[in-house]
């Protein structure tokens, strides 16, 4: 995956903006009331690129609350529950995909 | 074990206090991203996927008991009660919170622990062999070296904003265990017909994007030389390196642009109008940092204790024995590799726990010292052979015995897409699959010595270039695909290796090496013929056509 930090805006589908909280490094997702959460599915999702890039710039303007922001793809299922549109994402969102310990 | 002198603590706890006010300052708001990650970077805190890293350096590979039980406390308190050691010495933990950062390093700096160096276009921590003092044959310890080189770069204003990031490995034996060949100098100890010590200085070795092996500039700096001329290339460096391409900034692209020759020269020429540049290092300053180097009081012990001929009649100690303790410079002693490559688990990752048991082995058997090695093992520099039996049960009941050392399963991961913001695709399940696959400890074994490394994005931080079988994640279209390649090596004799072919995707990686290895076993003139050197022998062609053959 190229990585989002370098990506131009311009998005092909839904999207999101997402981003690591400063305090603690939880990744974190940029909410339609100006917010911050935990959890993917209180993201606003974005359509278009200029709603991306505002998204964007209204997420940056938070330095204290969040580094890292970015645009990345999200999957809408049936019923509007939100799905991580990318494997990088998946990860992010789900947490590792390995067992820590040795079977 | 080395002391550190009053200056090294001063310097440690003052990085510490100030830290402790960036971070303040950083989480009111008061400092930004842009101006924090500097300072951040400086102190061996990155950012990943799921949360900040934080790198802490284990200065040529040495850690005594209390620190292995120091970091055991910051994966218990701080993070998630593990740690993953990396392919350079250091020790990193994943899941830190900013805010408890400080907290974290001062626990440390109470027993001496950094994160200097660890990130930053600056010095990194210098690297050595993790035999080192204790490896029969070797000229003299490296690690003296090491913490003169140590000594001189950190934080000096010359070595802090370089270029880009610059690394040095030593060594001091025949055989290179610390891969001074992908290193931006690497240092060969050794002794001139005259008797004197003295170092092959080596330059413009390195991985990532644009893999180079190192090459020879001068084949002998007298030792109390060396400060001198490491500075005379970094001058050179500094003077010519480009600034403008972070691709381009490595000391190798310089060393390969102006042609090893010319480079060779610039350097001759910079040294010998800096005439020492007050650099030479003084019989007595050598003699000073050497003495702060302690070795055990030895026992005179018999070659072949007892306890050992009773335990050779169990075929499991035997095993283990054969694949992990090797030997020792003074009799009776030897070196216990610890595999933190289990089947199935991360390779290079251990936990709390296992820290601490390590930790109280370590006292118990080996004057309180542990080493770690490049490969992401562990191991115990003086154990007495009488207490091999004893101390394989224990590592046994920790998970610390595999016997898969140097074998197929001892493999080299980096973090990969599981953790790493930069990365392509996944390494550590990659290895989990292969250690499941070979978990057969008869099987890995007749196949003999075979390094696999994994890296999941270019930067090569698993060092795939150099791995005998080296796997590469790269991205196709949104799915994690794997170049593979063959023939590399990172000891004396390194060489990066060839494609083989096609990447493949995620779900057939495994079948390719099986594939390959099979090959490999049909290939060999004979049992002793290793990996590596079927494949130097017959090249990449019968290796290709029988693994892709029939895909
Ligand atoms: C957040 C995690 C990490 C980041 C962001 C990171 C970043 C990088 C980058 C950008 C490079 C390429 C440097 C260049 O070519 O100029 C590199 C190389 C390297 N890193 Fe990492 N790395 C990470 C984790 C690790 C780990 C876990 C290890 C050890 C297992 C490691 C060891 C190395 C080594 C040995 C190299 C290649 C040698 C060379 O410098 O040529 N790094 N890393
Ligand atoms: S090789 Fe790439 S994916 Fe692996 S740790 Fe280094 S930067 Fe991350």
């Amino acid at each position: 995956m190229t990585s989002p930090l370098q990506q131009k805006i311009k998005i092909t589908g839904p999207s999101m903006v997402t981003a690591n909280r400063t305090s603690d490094g939880v990744v974190i997702y940029r909410t339609a009331q100006q917010g911050w959460s935990a959890s993917l599915s209180d993201a606003a999702i974005v359509r278009t690129s200029d709603e991306a890039r505002a998204l964007l710039n209204e997420a940056n303007a938070d330095d204290v609350g969040a580094i890292g922001a970015y645009i990345a793809p999200v999957e809408l299922k049936e019923g509007g529950e939100i799905k991580p549109g990318n494997l990088r994402e998946h990860i992010r969102s789900k947490g590792l995909t390995i067992d820590l310990l040795p079977a | 074990m080395y002391a550190y002198d009053e200056l090294d603590r001063t310097l440690i706890n003052e990085r510490v206090s100030e830290f402790r006010d960036q971070v303040k300052r950083r989480l009111a708001g008061e400092l930004t991203e842009d101006e924090f990650k500097m300072l951040r970077l400086q102190n061996g805190v990155y950012l990943q996927l799921h949360a900040y890293m934080f790198r802490v350096a284990i200065p040529y590979g040495t850690l005594s008991s209390k620190q292995l039980r120091a970091l055991a406390r910051v994966a218990r308190r701080y993070d998630r009660g593990y740690g993953h050691f990396t392919t350079r010495q250091n020790i990193q933990f994943n899941w830190i919170k900013l805010a408890e950062l400080p907290d974290a390093l001062a626990d440390l700096a109470e027993v001496g622990i950094h994160a200097m160096q660890t990130s930053g276009n600056n010095m990194r921590n210098v690297t050595s062999d993790q035999w080192a003092g204790v490896a029969p044959g070797e000229v003299e310890d490296p690690r003296i070296w090491s913490e003169i080189l140590r000594q001189h770069t950190t934080l000096h204003p010359e070595f802090s904003f370089l270029p880009r990031k610059f690394k040095i490995a030593i060594t001091a034996s025949e055989h290179d265990r610390a891969a001074i060949k992908v290193h931006d100098i690497g240092l060969r100890l050794h002794r001139n017909a005259d008797g004197e010590t003295g170092f092959e200085v080596l330059v413009g070795g390195g991985l990532g994007r644009t893999p180079f092996i190192a090459k020879t500039i001068k084949p002998f700096v007298p030792g109390r030389d060396i400060l001198s001329y490491v500075e005379a290339i970094l001058r050179v460096y500094n003077q010519y390196g480009r600034r403008d391409n972070i691709y381009k900034a490595r000391i190798k692209i310089l060393v390969h642009e102006l042609g090893i020759e010319k480079f060779a020269r610039e350097v001759d020429e910079e040294w010998r109008q800096m005439d020492g540049g007050g650099l030479t290092l003084d019989h007595s300053v050598i003699e000073e940092v050497r003495s702060r180097f302690s070795y055990p009081a030895y026992e005179k012990l018999p070659h072949m204790p007892d306890e050992l001929k009773q335990a050779a009649h169990d075929p499991l100690f035997e095993r283990w024995r054969k694949n992990s303790v090797a030997p020792h410079k003074v009799q009776g002693y030897s070196i216990v590799t610890l595999s933190l490559k289990p089947v199935g688990g991360p390779p290079g990752d251990a936990t709390a726990d296992q820290m601490d048991a390590v930790a109280d082995l370590a006292d118990r058997y080996s004057f309180g010292e542990i080493r770690v090695g490049h490969e992401q093992n562990l191991a115990l520099p003086h154990v007495a052979k009488r207490d091999l039996p004893q101390l394989w049960k224990a590592l046994d009941r920790i998970g610390l015995a595999t016997p898969n050392v140097n074998l197929v399963t001892d493999i080299i991961a980096c973090p990969g897409l599981d953790y790493c913001s930069l990365a392509n695709a996944r390494s550590i399940p990659i290895a989990q699959e292969l250690t499941r696959r070979f978990a057969n400890h008869d099987t890995a074994e007749m196949i003999g010595r075979l390094h696999i490394n994994i890296s999941g994005c270019i930067n090569a931080c698993g060092h795939h270039h150099v791995g005998h079988i080296g796997i590469l994640g790269v991205e196709k279209n949104g799915e994690e695909f794997y170049q593979i390649t063959i023939g590399g090596r990172a000891d004396e004799n390194a060489q990066m290796g060839a494609l083989i072919g096609p990447a493949v995707p995620y779900a057939e990686v495994a079948d390719v090496i099986e594939d390959i290895v099979e090959a490999y076993l049909a290939l060999r003139d004979r049992p002793e013929e290793l990996f590596v050197d079927t494949v130097k022998r017959l090249g990449v062609e019968p290796f290709k056509e029988r693994v892709y053959a029939t895909r």
